[in-house]
């Protein structure tokens, strides 16, 4: 069983973010970039897919400039096979929808039967990804995903998704595209062993004429990025504890209006 | 000159760092609280790949350089300097000399499941009478038959007690002094072998340190690693790589309490301000950034000179001597940060001092890299 799975590389969480001088962008010195955390649980759920059947194939891509080679990289020394990495300057604006487009595409020429990736990256959210990359395929697809089981015959796969106060359970058809929750699985760390083979492993540079993909223009913009306004100071409510615990719930209550 | 680790190394620097904040710094203070040897992460270190850093996949180790193992050894030692002593044996005063002086056979049953971690390894070299003048050995192994039959007393031997088998040095000629020493492989369950006791130390005290005792014990001539009378080299290029290793321990130590010294610094507030805008506490933070990327840096230098097979034993003396002088300096001045919260073991940097201390001492103590480094410079023979 062929086993795709989308990645995207992101800031790691522990970034200070700074705006760019335009305002429109953020400015990437100092930034460490890591696989996106979700797209980590898809990576790690495709390899165990693969290790339970004892055959197949997973394939990491991801969309991005040069950097991104180091996110497919860890991919790889995880225990991807091989992984493709779209990178063209023609994508170089990509919002979801070109960024879905040129996965379709891919997709379409490594004809897998199962495509994974995280519930969202988590440097925009914006989520949308998985459910355009659904619509251009025509596949079924599932969200959210905690568990997951693929049928002897790798036909179908059982899906379960997390809902408020507990799981929905849905038979999919393969192929499928299916997103992971936190909650999947625990993702592995790379071997030594697997850190050393990586380079060895084939990691192909695809330009969007590869895929057959014309130059397009992005459908979304952004206008203008802010920094989060600083978070206000806290407070330390003085004098003696019965005073200090009426002026508690009056402030809670008038000032916070949290009870 | 390049001052940039490879892709892999980072990446090797980057899976150690994650692995040991999420699962070895959690259980660094109790484990030495409790002098409790850590199976399991010591385990989860076997599936990663890091005890066996620097053997080739083919002898069941990962296949990595000696600056891969330093970086890695490091990040670990920064999280638990116990954990650090039982990869640095393992790694490199145990599977190195198996790798670079034991015959196909004895890689076979000595090397392969102990790079891959499956089993521990351990270095038996120091007596109650031979530390520093470790050429006064007093182990004796006698020839008899296809065998040598061992008698003496080994003693703070790192891991001795988890190891399955010990890298043991022993006198077969007497009269031919430190030409007389040879090197053994004795699996730790051979008769006559005994653990006699396991210290209860200052500092690494979640690893073992142990008094092996040989009475009669008989080992087959095919487990003598290299030839007889050449067990003393073996010790001593054995030591060259390991203190590499220490040294790194060393950095990793001094890392850890720097960065508690710095978060410290800059939350603890006196006289209106944090403390860390008073000049004393900067002039300690300045020296301590300035030592370990010195300490660091002479750590890198000789793992690479190792790995390009070039001379590296005055290099590894100045790297652990420079290391472990700077992780007491600076472990003793991170409690000086922390004036009494620093003094308690609630706060890390207590045991961060107790672990600094033997850095000074195991694998040639500081006066003995001096003695090292001075041969060299002075163009002696050692």
């Amino acid at each position: 069983m062929k086993i795709l799975v989308a990645i995207k590389q992101v800031p790691d969480t522990a970034t200070q973010m700074k705006l760019g001088a335009d305002g429109k962008t953020i400015d990437p010195t100092g930034i460490t970039w890591i696989v996106s955390p979700y797209d980590e649980f898809a990576v790690e759920e495709a390899l165990r897919i693969k290790e339970k059947r004892g055959q197949g194939e997973v394939v990491a891509v991801s969309l991005g400039p040069d950097r991104v080679k180091e996110a497919l990289r860890s991919c790889l020394a995880m225990g991807c096979d091989r992984a493709i990495h779209l990178n063209d300057p023609a994508w170089g604006a990509a919002d979801t929808l070109m960024t879905a487009r040129a996965l379709a595409a891919v997709v379409k020429q490594e004809a897998p039967q199962l495509v994974l990736c995280g519930r969202q990256a988590i440097d925009d959210d914006m989520g949308a990804l998985p459910a355009q990359l659904g619509e251009l395929l025509g596949w079924p697809s599932a969200y959210w995903i905690m568990e997951e089981a693929v049928d002897a015959d790798g036909k179908t796969v059982r899906v379960a998704r997390q809902v408020e106060g507990g799981l929905e359970v849905f038979d999919l058809p393969l192929p499928a595209i299916v997103t992971a929750q936190k909650g999947l699985n625990e993702p592995r760390y790379p071997t030594l062993k697997g850190i050393m083979g990586a380079k060895k492993k084939e990691l192909k540079d695809v330009k969007a004429a590869d895929v057959g993909l014309a130059a397009e223009a992005p459908q979304l913009s952004i206008t203008a990025l802010e920094a989060l306004p600083p978070r206000p100071p806290g407070r330390i409510i003085q004098g003696d504890l019965p005073t200090a615990v009426k002026e508690l719930v009056r402030s809670l209550r008038e000032d916070a209006k949290a009870i | 000159m390049r001052f940039t680790l490879t892709d892999e190394q980072q990446m090797i620097q980057a899976m150690a760092r994650e692995f040991a904040e999420s699962e070895i710094r959690p259980i660094a203070a109790e484990i030495d609280r409790e002098a409790r040897f850590p199976h399991e992460t010591v385990k989860r270190m076997a599936e990663l790949g890091l005890l066996g850093i620097i053997v080739p996949e083919a002898w069941g180790g990962s296949g990595g350089d000696t600056v891969s193992y330093v970086v890695a050894l490091e990040e670990i030692a920064r999280a638990c300097a116990s954990h650090a002593v039982v990869m640095a044996v393992n790694n490199s005063l145990y599977c190195w000399p198996v790798l670079t002086y034991g015959t196909d056979e004895q890689k076979e049953r000595f090397l392969t499941p102990f790079a891959a971690g499956h089993q521990l390894g351990c270095f038996a070299l120091t007596e109650p009478q031979a530390g520093s003048d470790a050429t006064n050995q007093h182990t004796l192994a006698v020839r008899d038959g296809d065998a040598y039959v061992l008698n003496g007393k080994k003693q703070f031997v790192s891991t001795g007690r988890e190891a399955s088998a010990a890298l043991v040095f022993c006198q077969t000629d007497v009269a031919k002094g430190s030409h007389g020493i040879s090197a053994f492989l004795v699996e730790k369950s051979a008769p006559g072998l005994s653990v006699s006791k396991t210290e209860d130390k200052l500092g690494i005290r979640a690893s073992d340190t142990a008094e092996l005792v040989f009475e009669d014990c008989r080992v087959p001539a095919a487990q003598r690693l290299g030839e007889e009378g050449q067990g003393f080299r073996i010790a001593l290029s054995t030591l060259d790589g390991g203190r590499i290793g220490i040294a790194a321990q060393a950095v990793g130590i001094a890392r850890a309490a720097y960065e508690r010294s710095i978060a410290y610094a800059r939350e603890r507030t006196s006289f209106g301000v944090p403390i860390g805008q008073h000049q004393m506490v900067q002039w300690m933070l300045a020296d301590m950034a300035t030592t370990i990327d010195g300490a660091r840096l002479l750590t890198q230098r000789a793992a690479a000179l190792k790995d390009a097979g070039a001379p590296h034993g005055a290099a590894a003396a100045m790297a652990k001597l420079f290391a472990a002088e700077t992780a007491m300096k600076v472990t003793t001045d991170a409690i000086q940060v922390h004036g009494g919260y620093g003094y308690i073991k609630e706060y890390d940097v207590e045991r961060y001092f107790r672990d600094a201390k033997i850095t000074q001492i195991y694998e040639g103590t500081s006066q003995i890299q001096k003695l090292v480094i001075a041969r060299h410079v002075l163009g002696e023979r050692a």
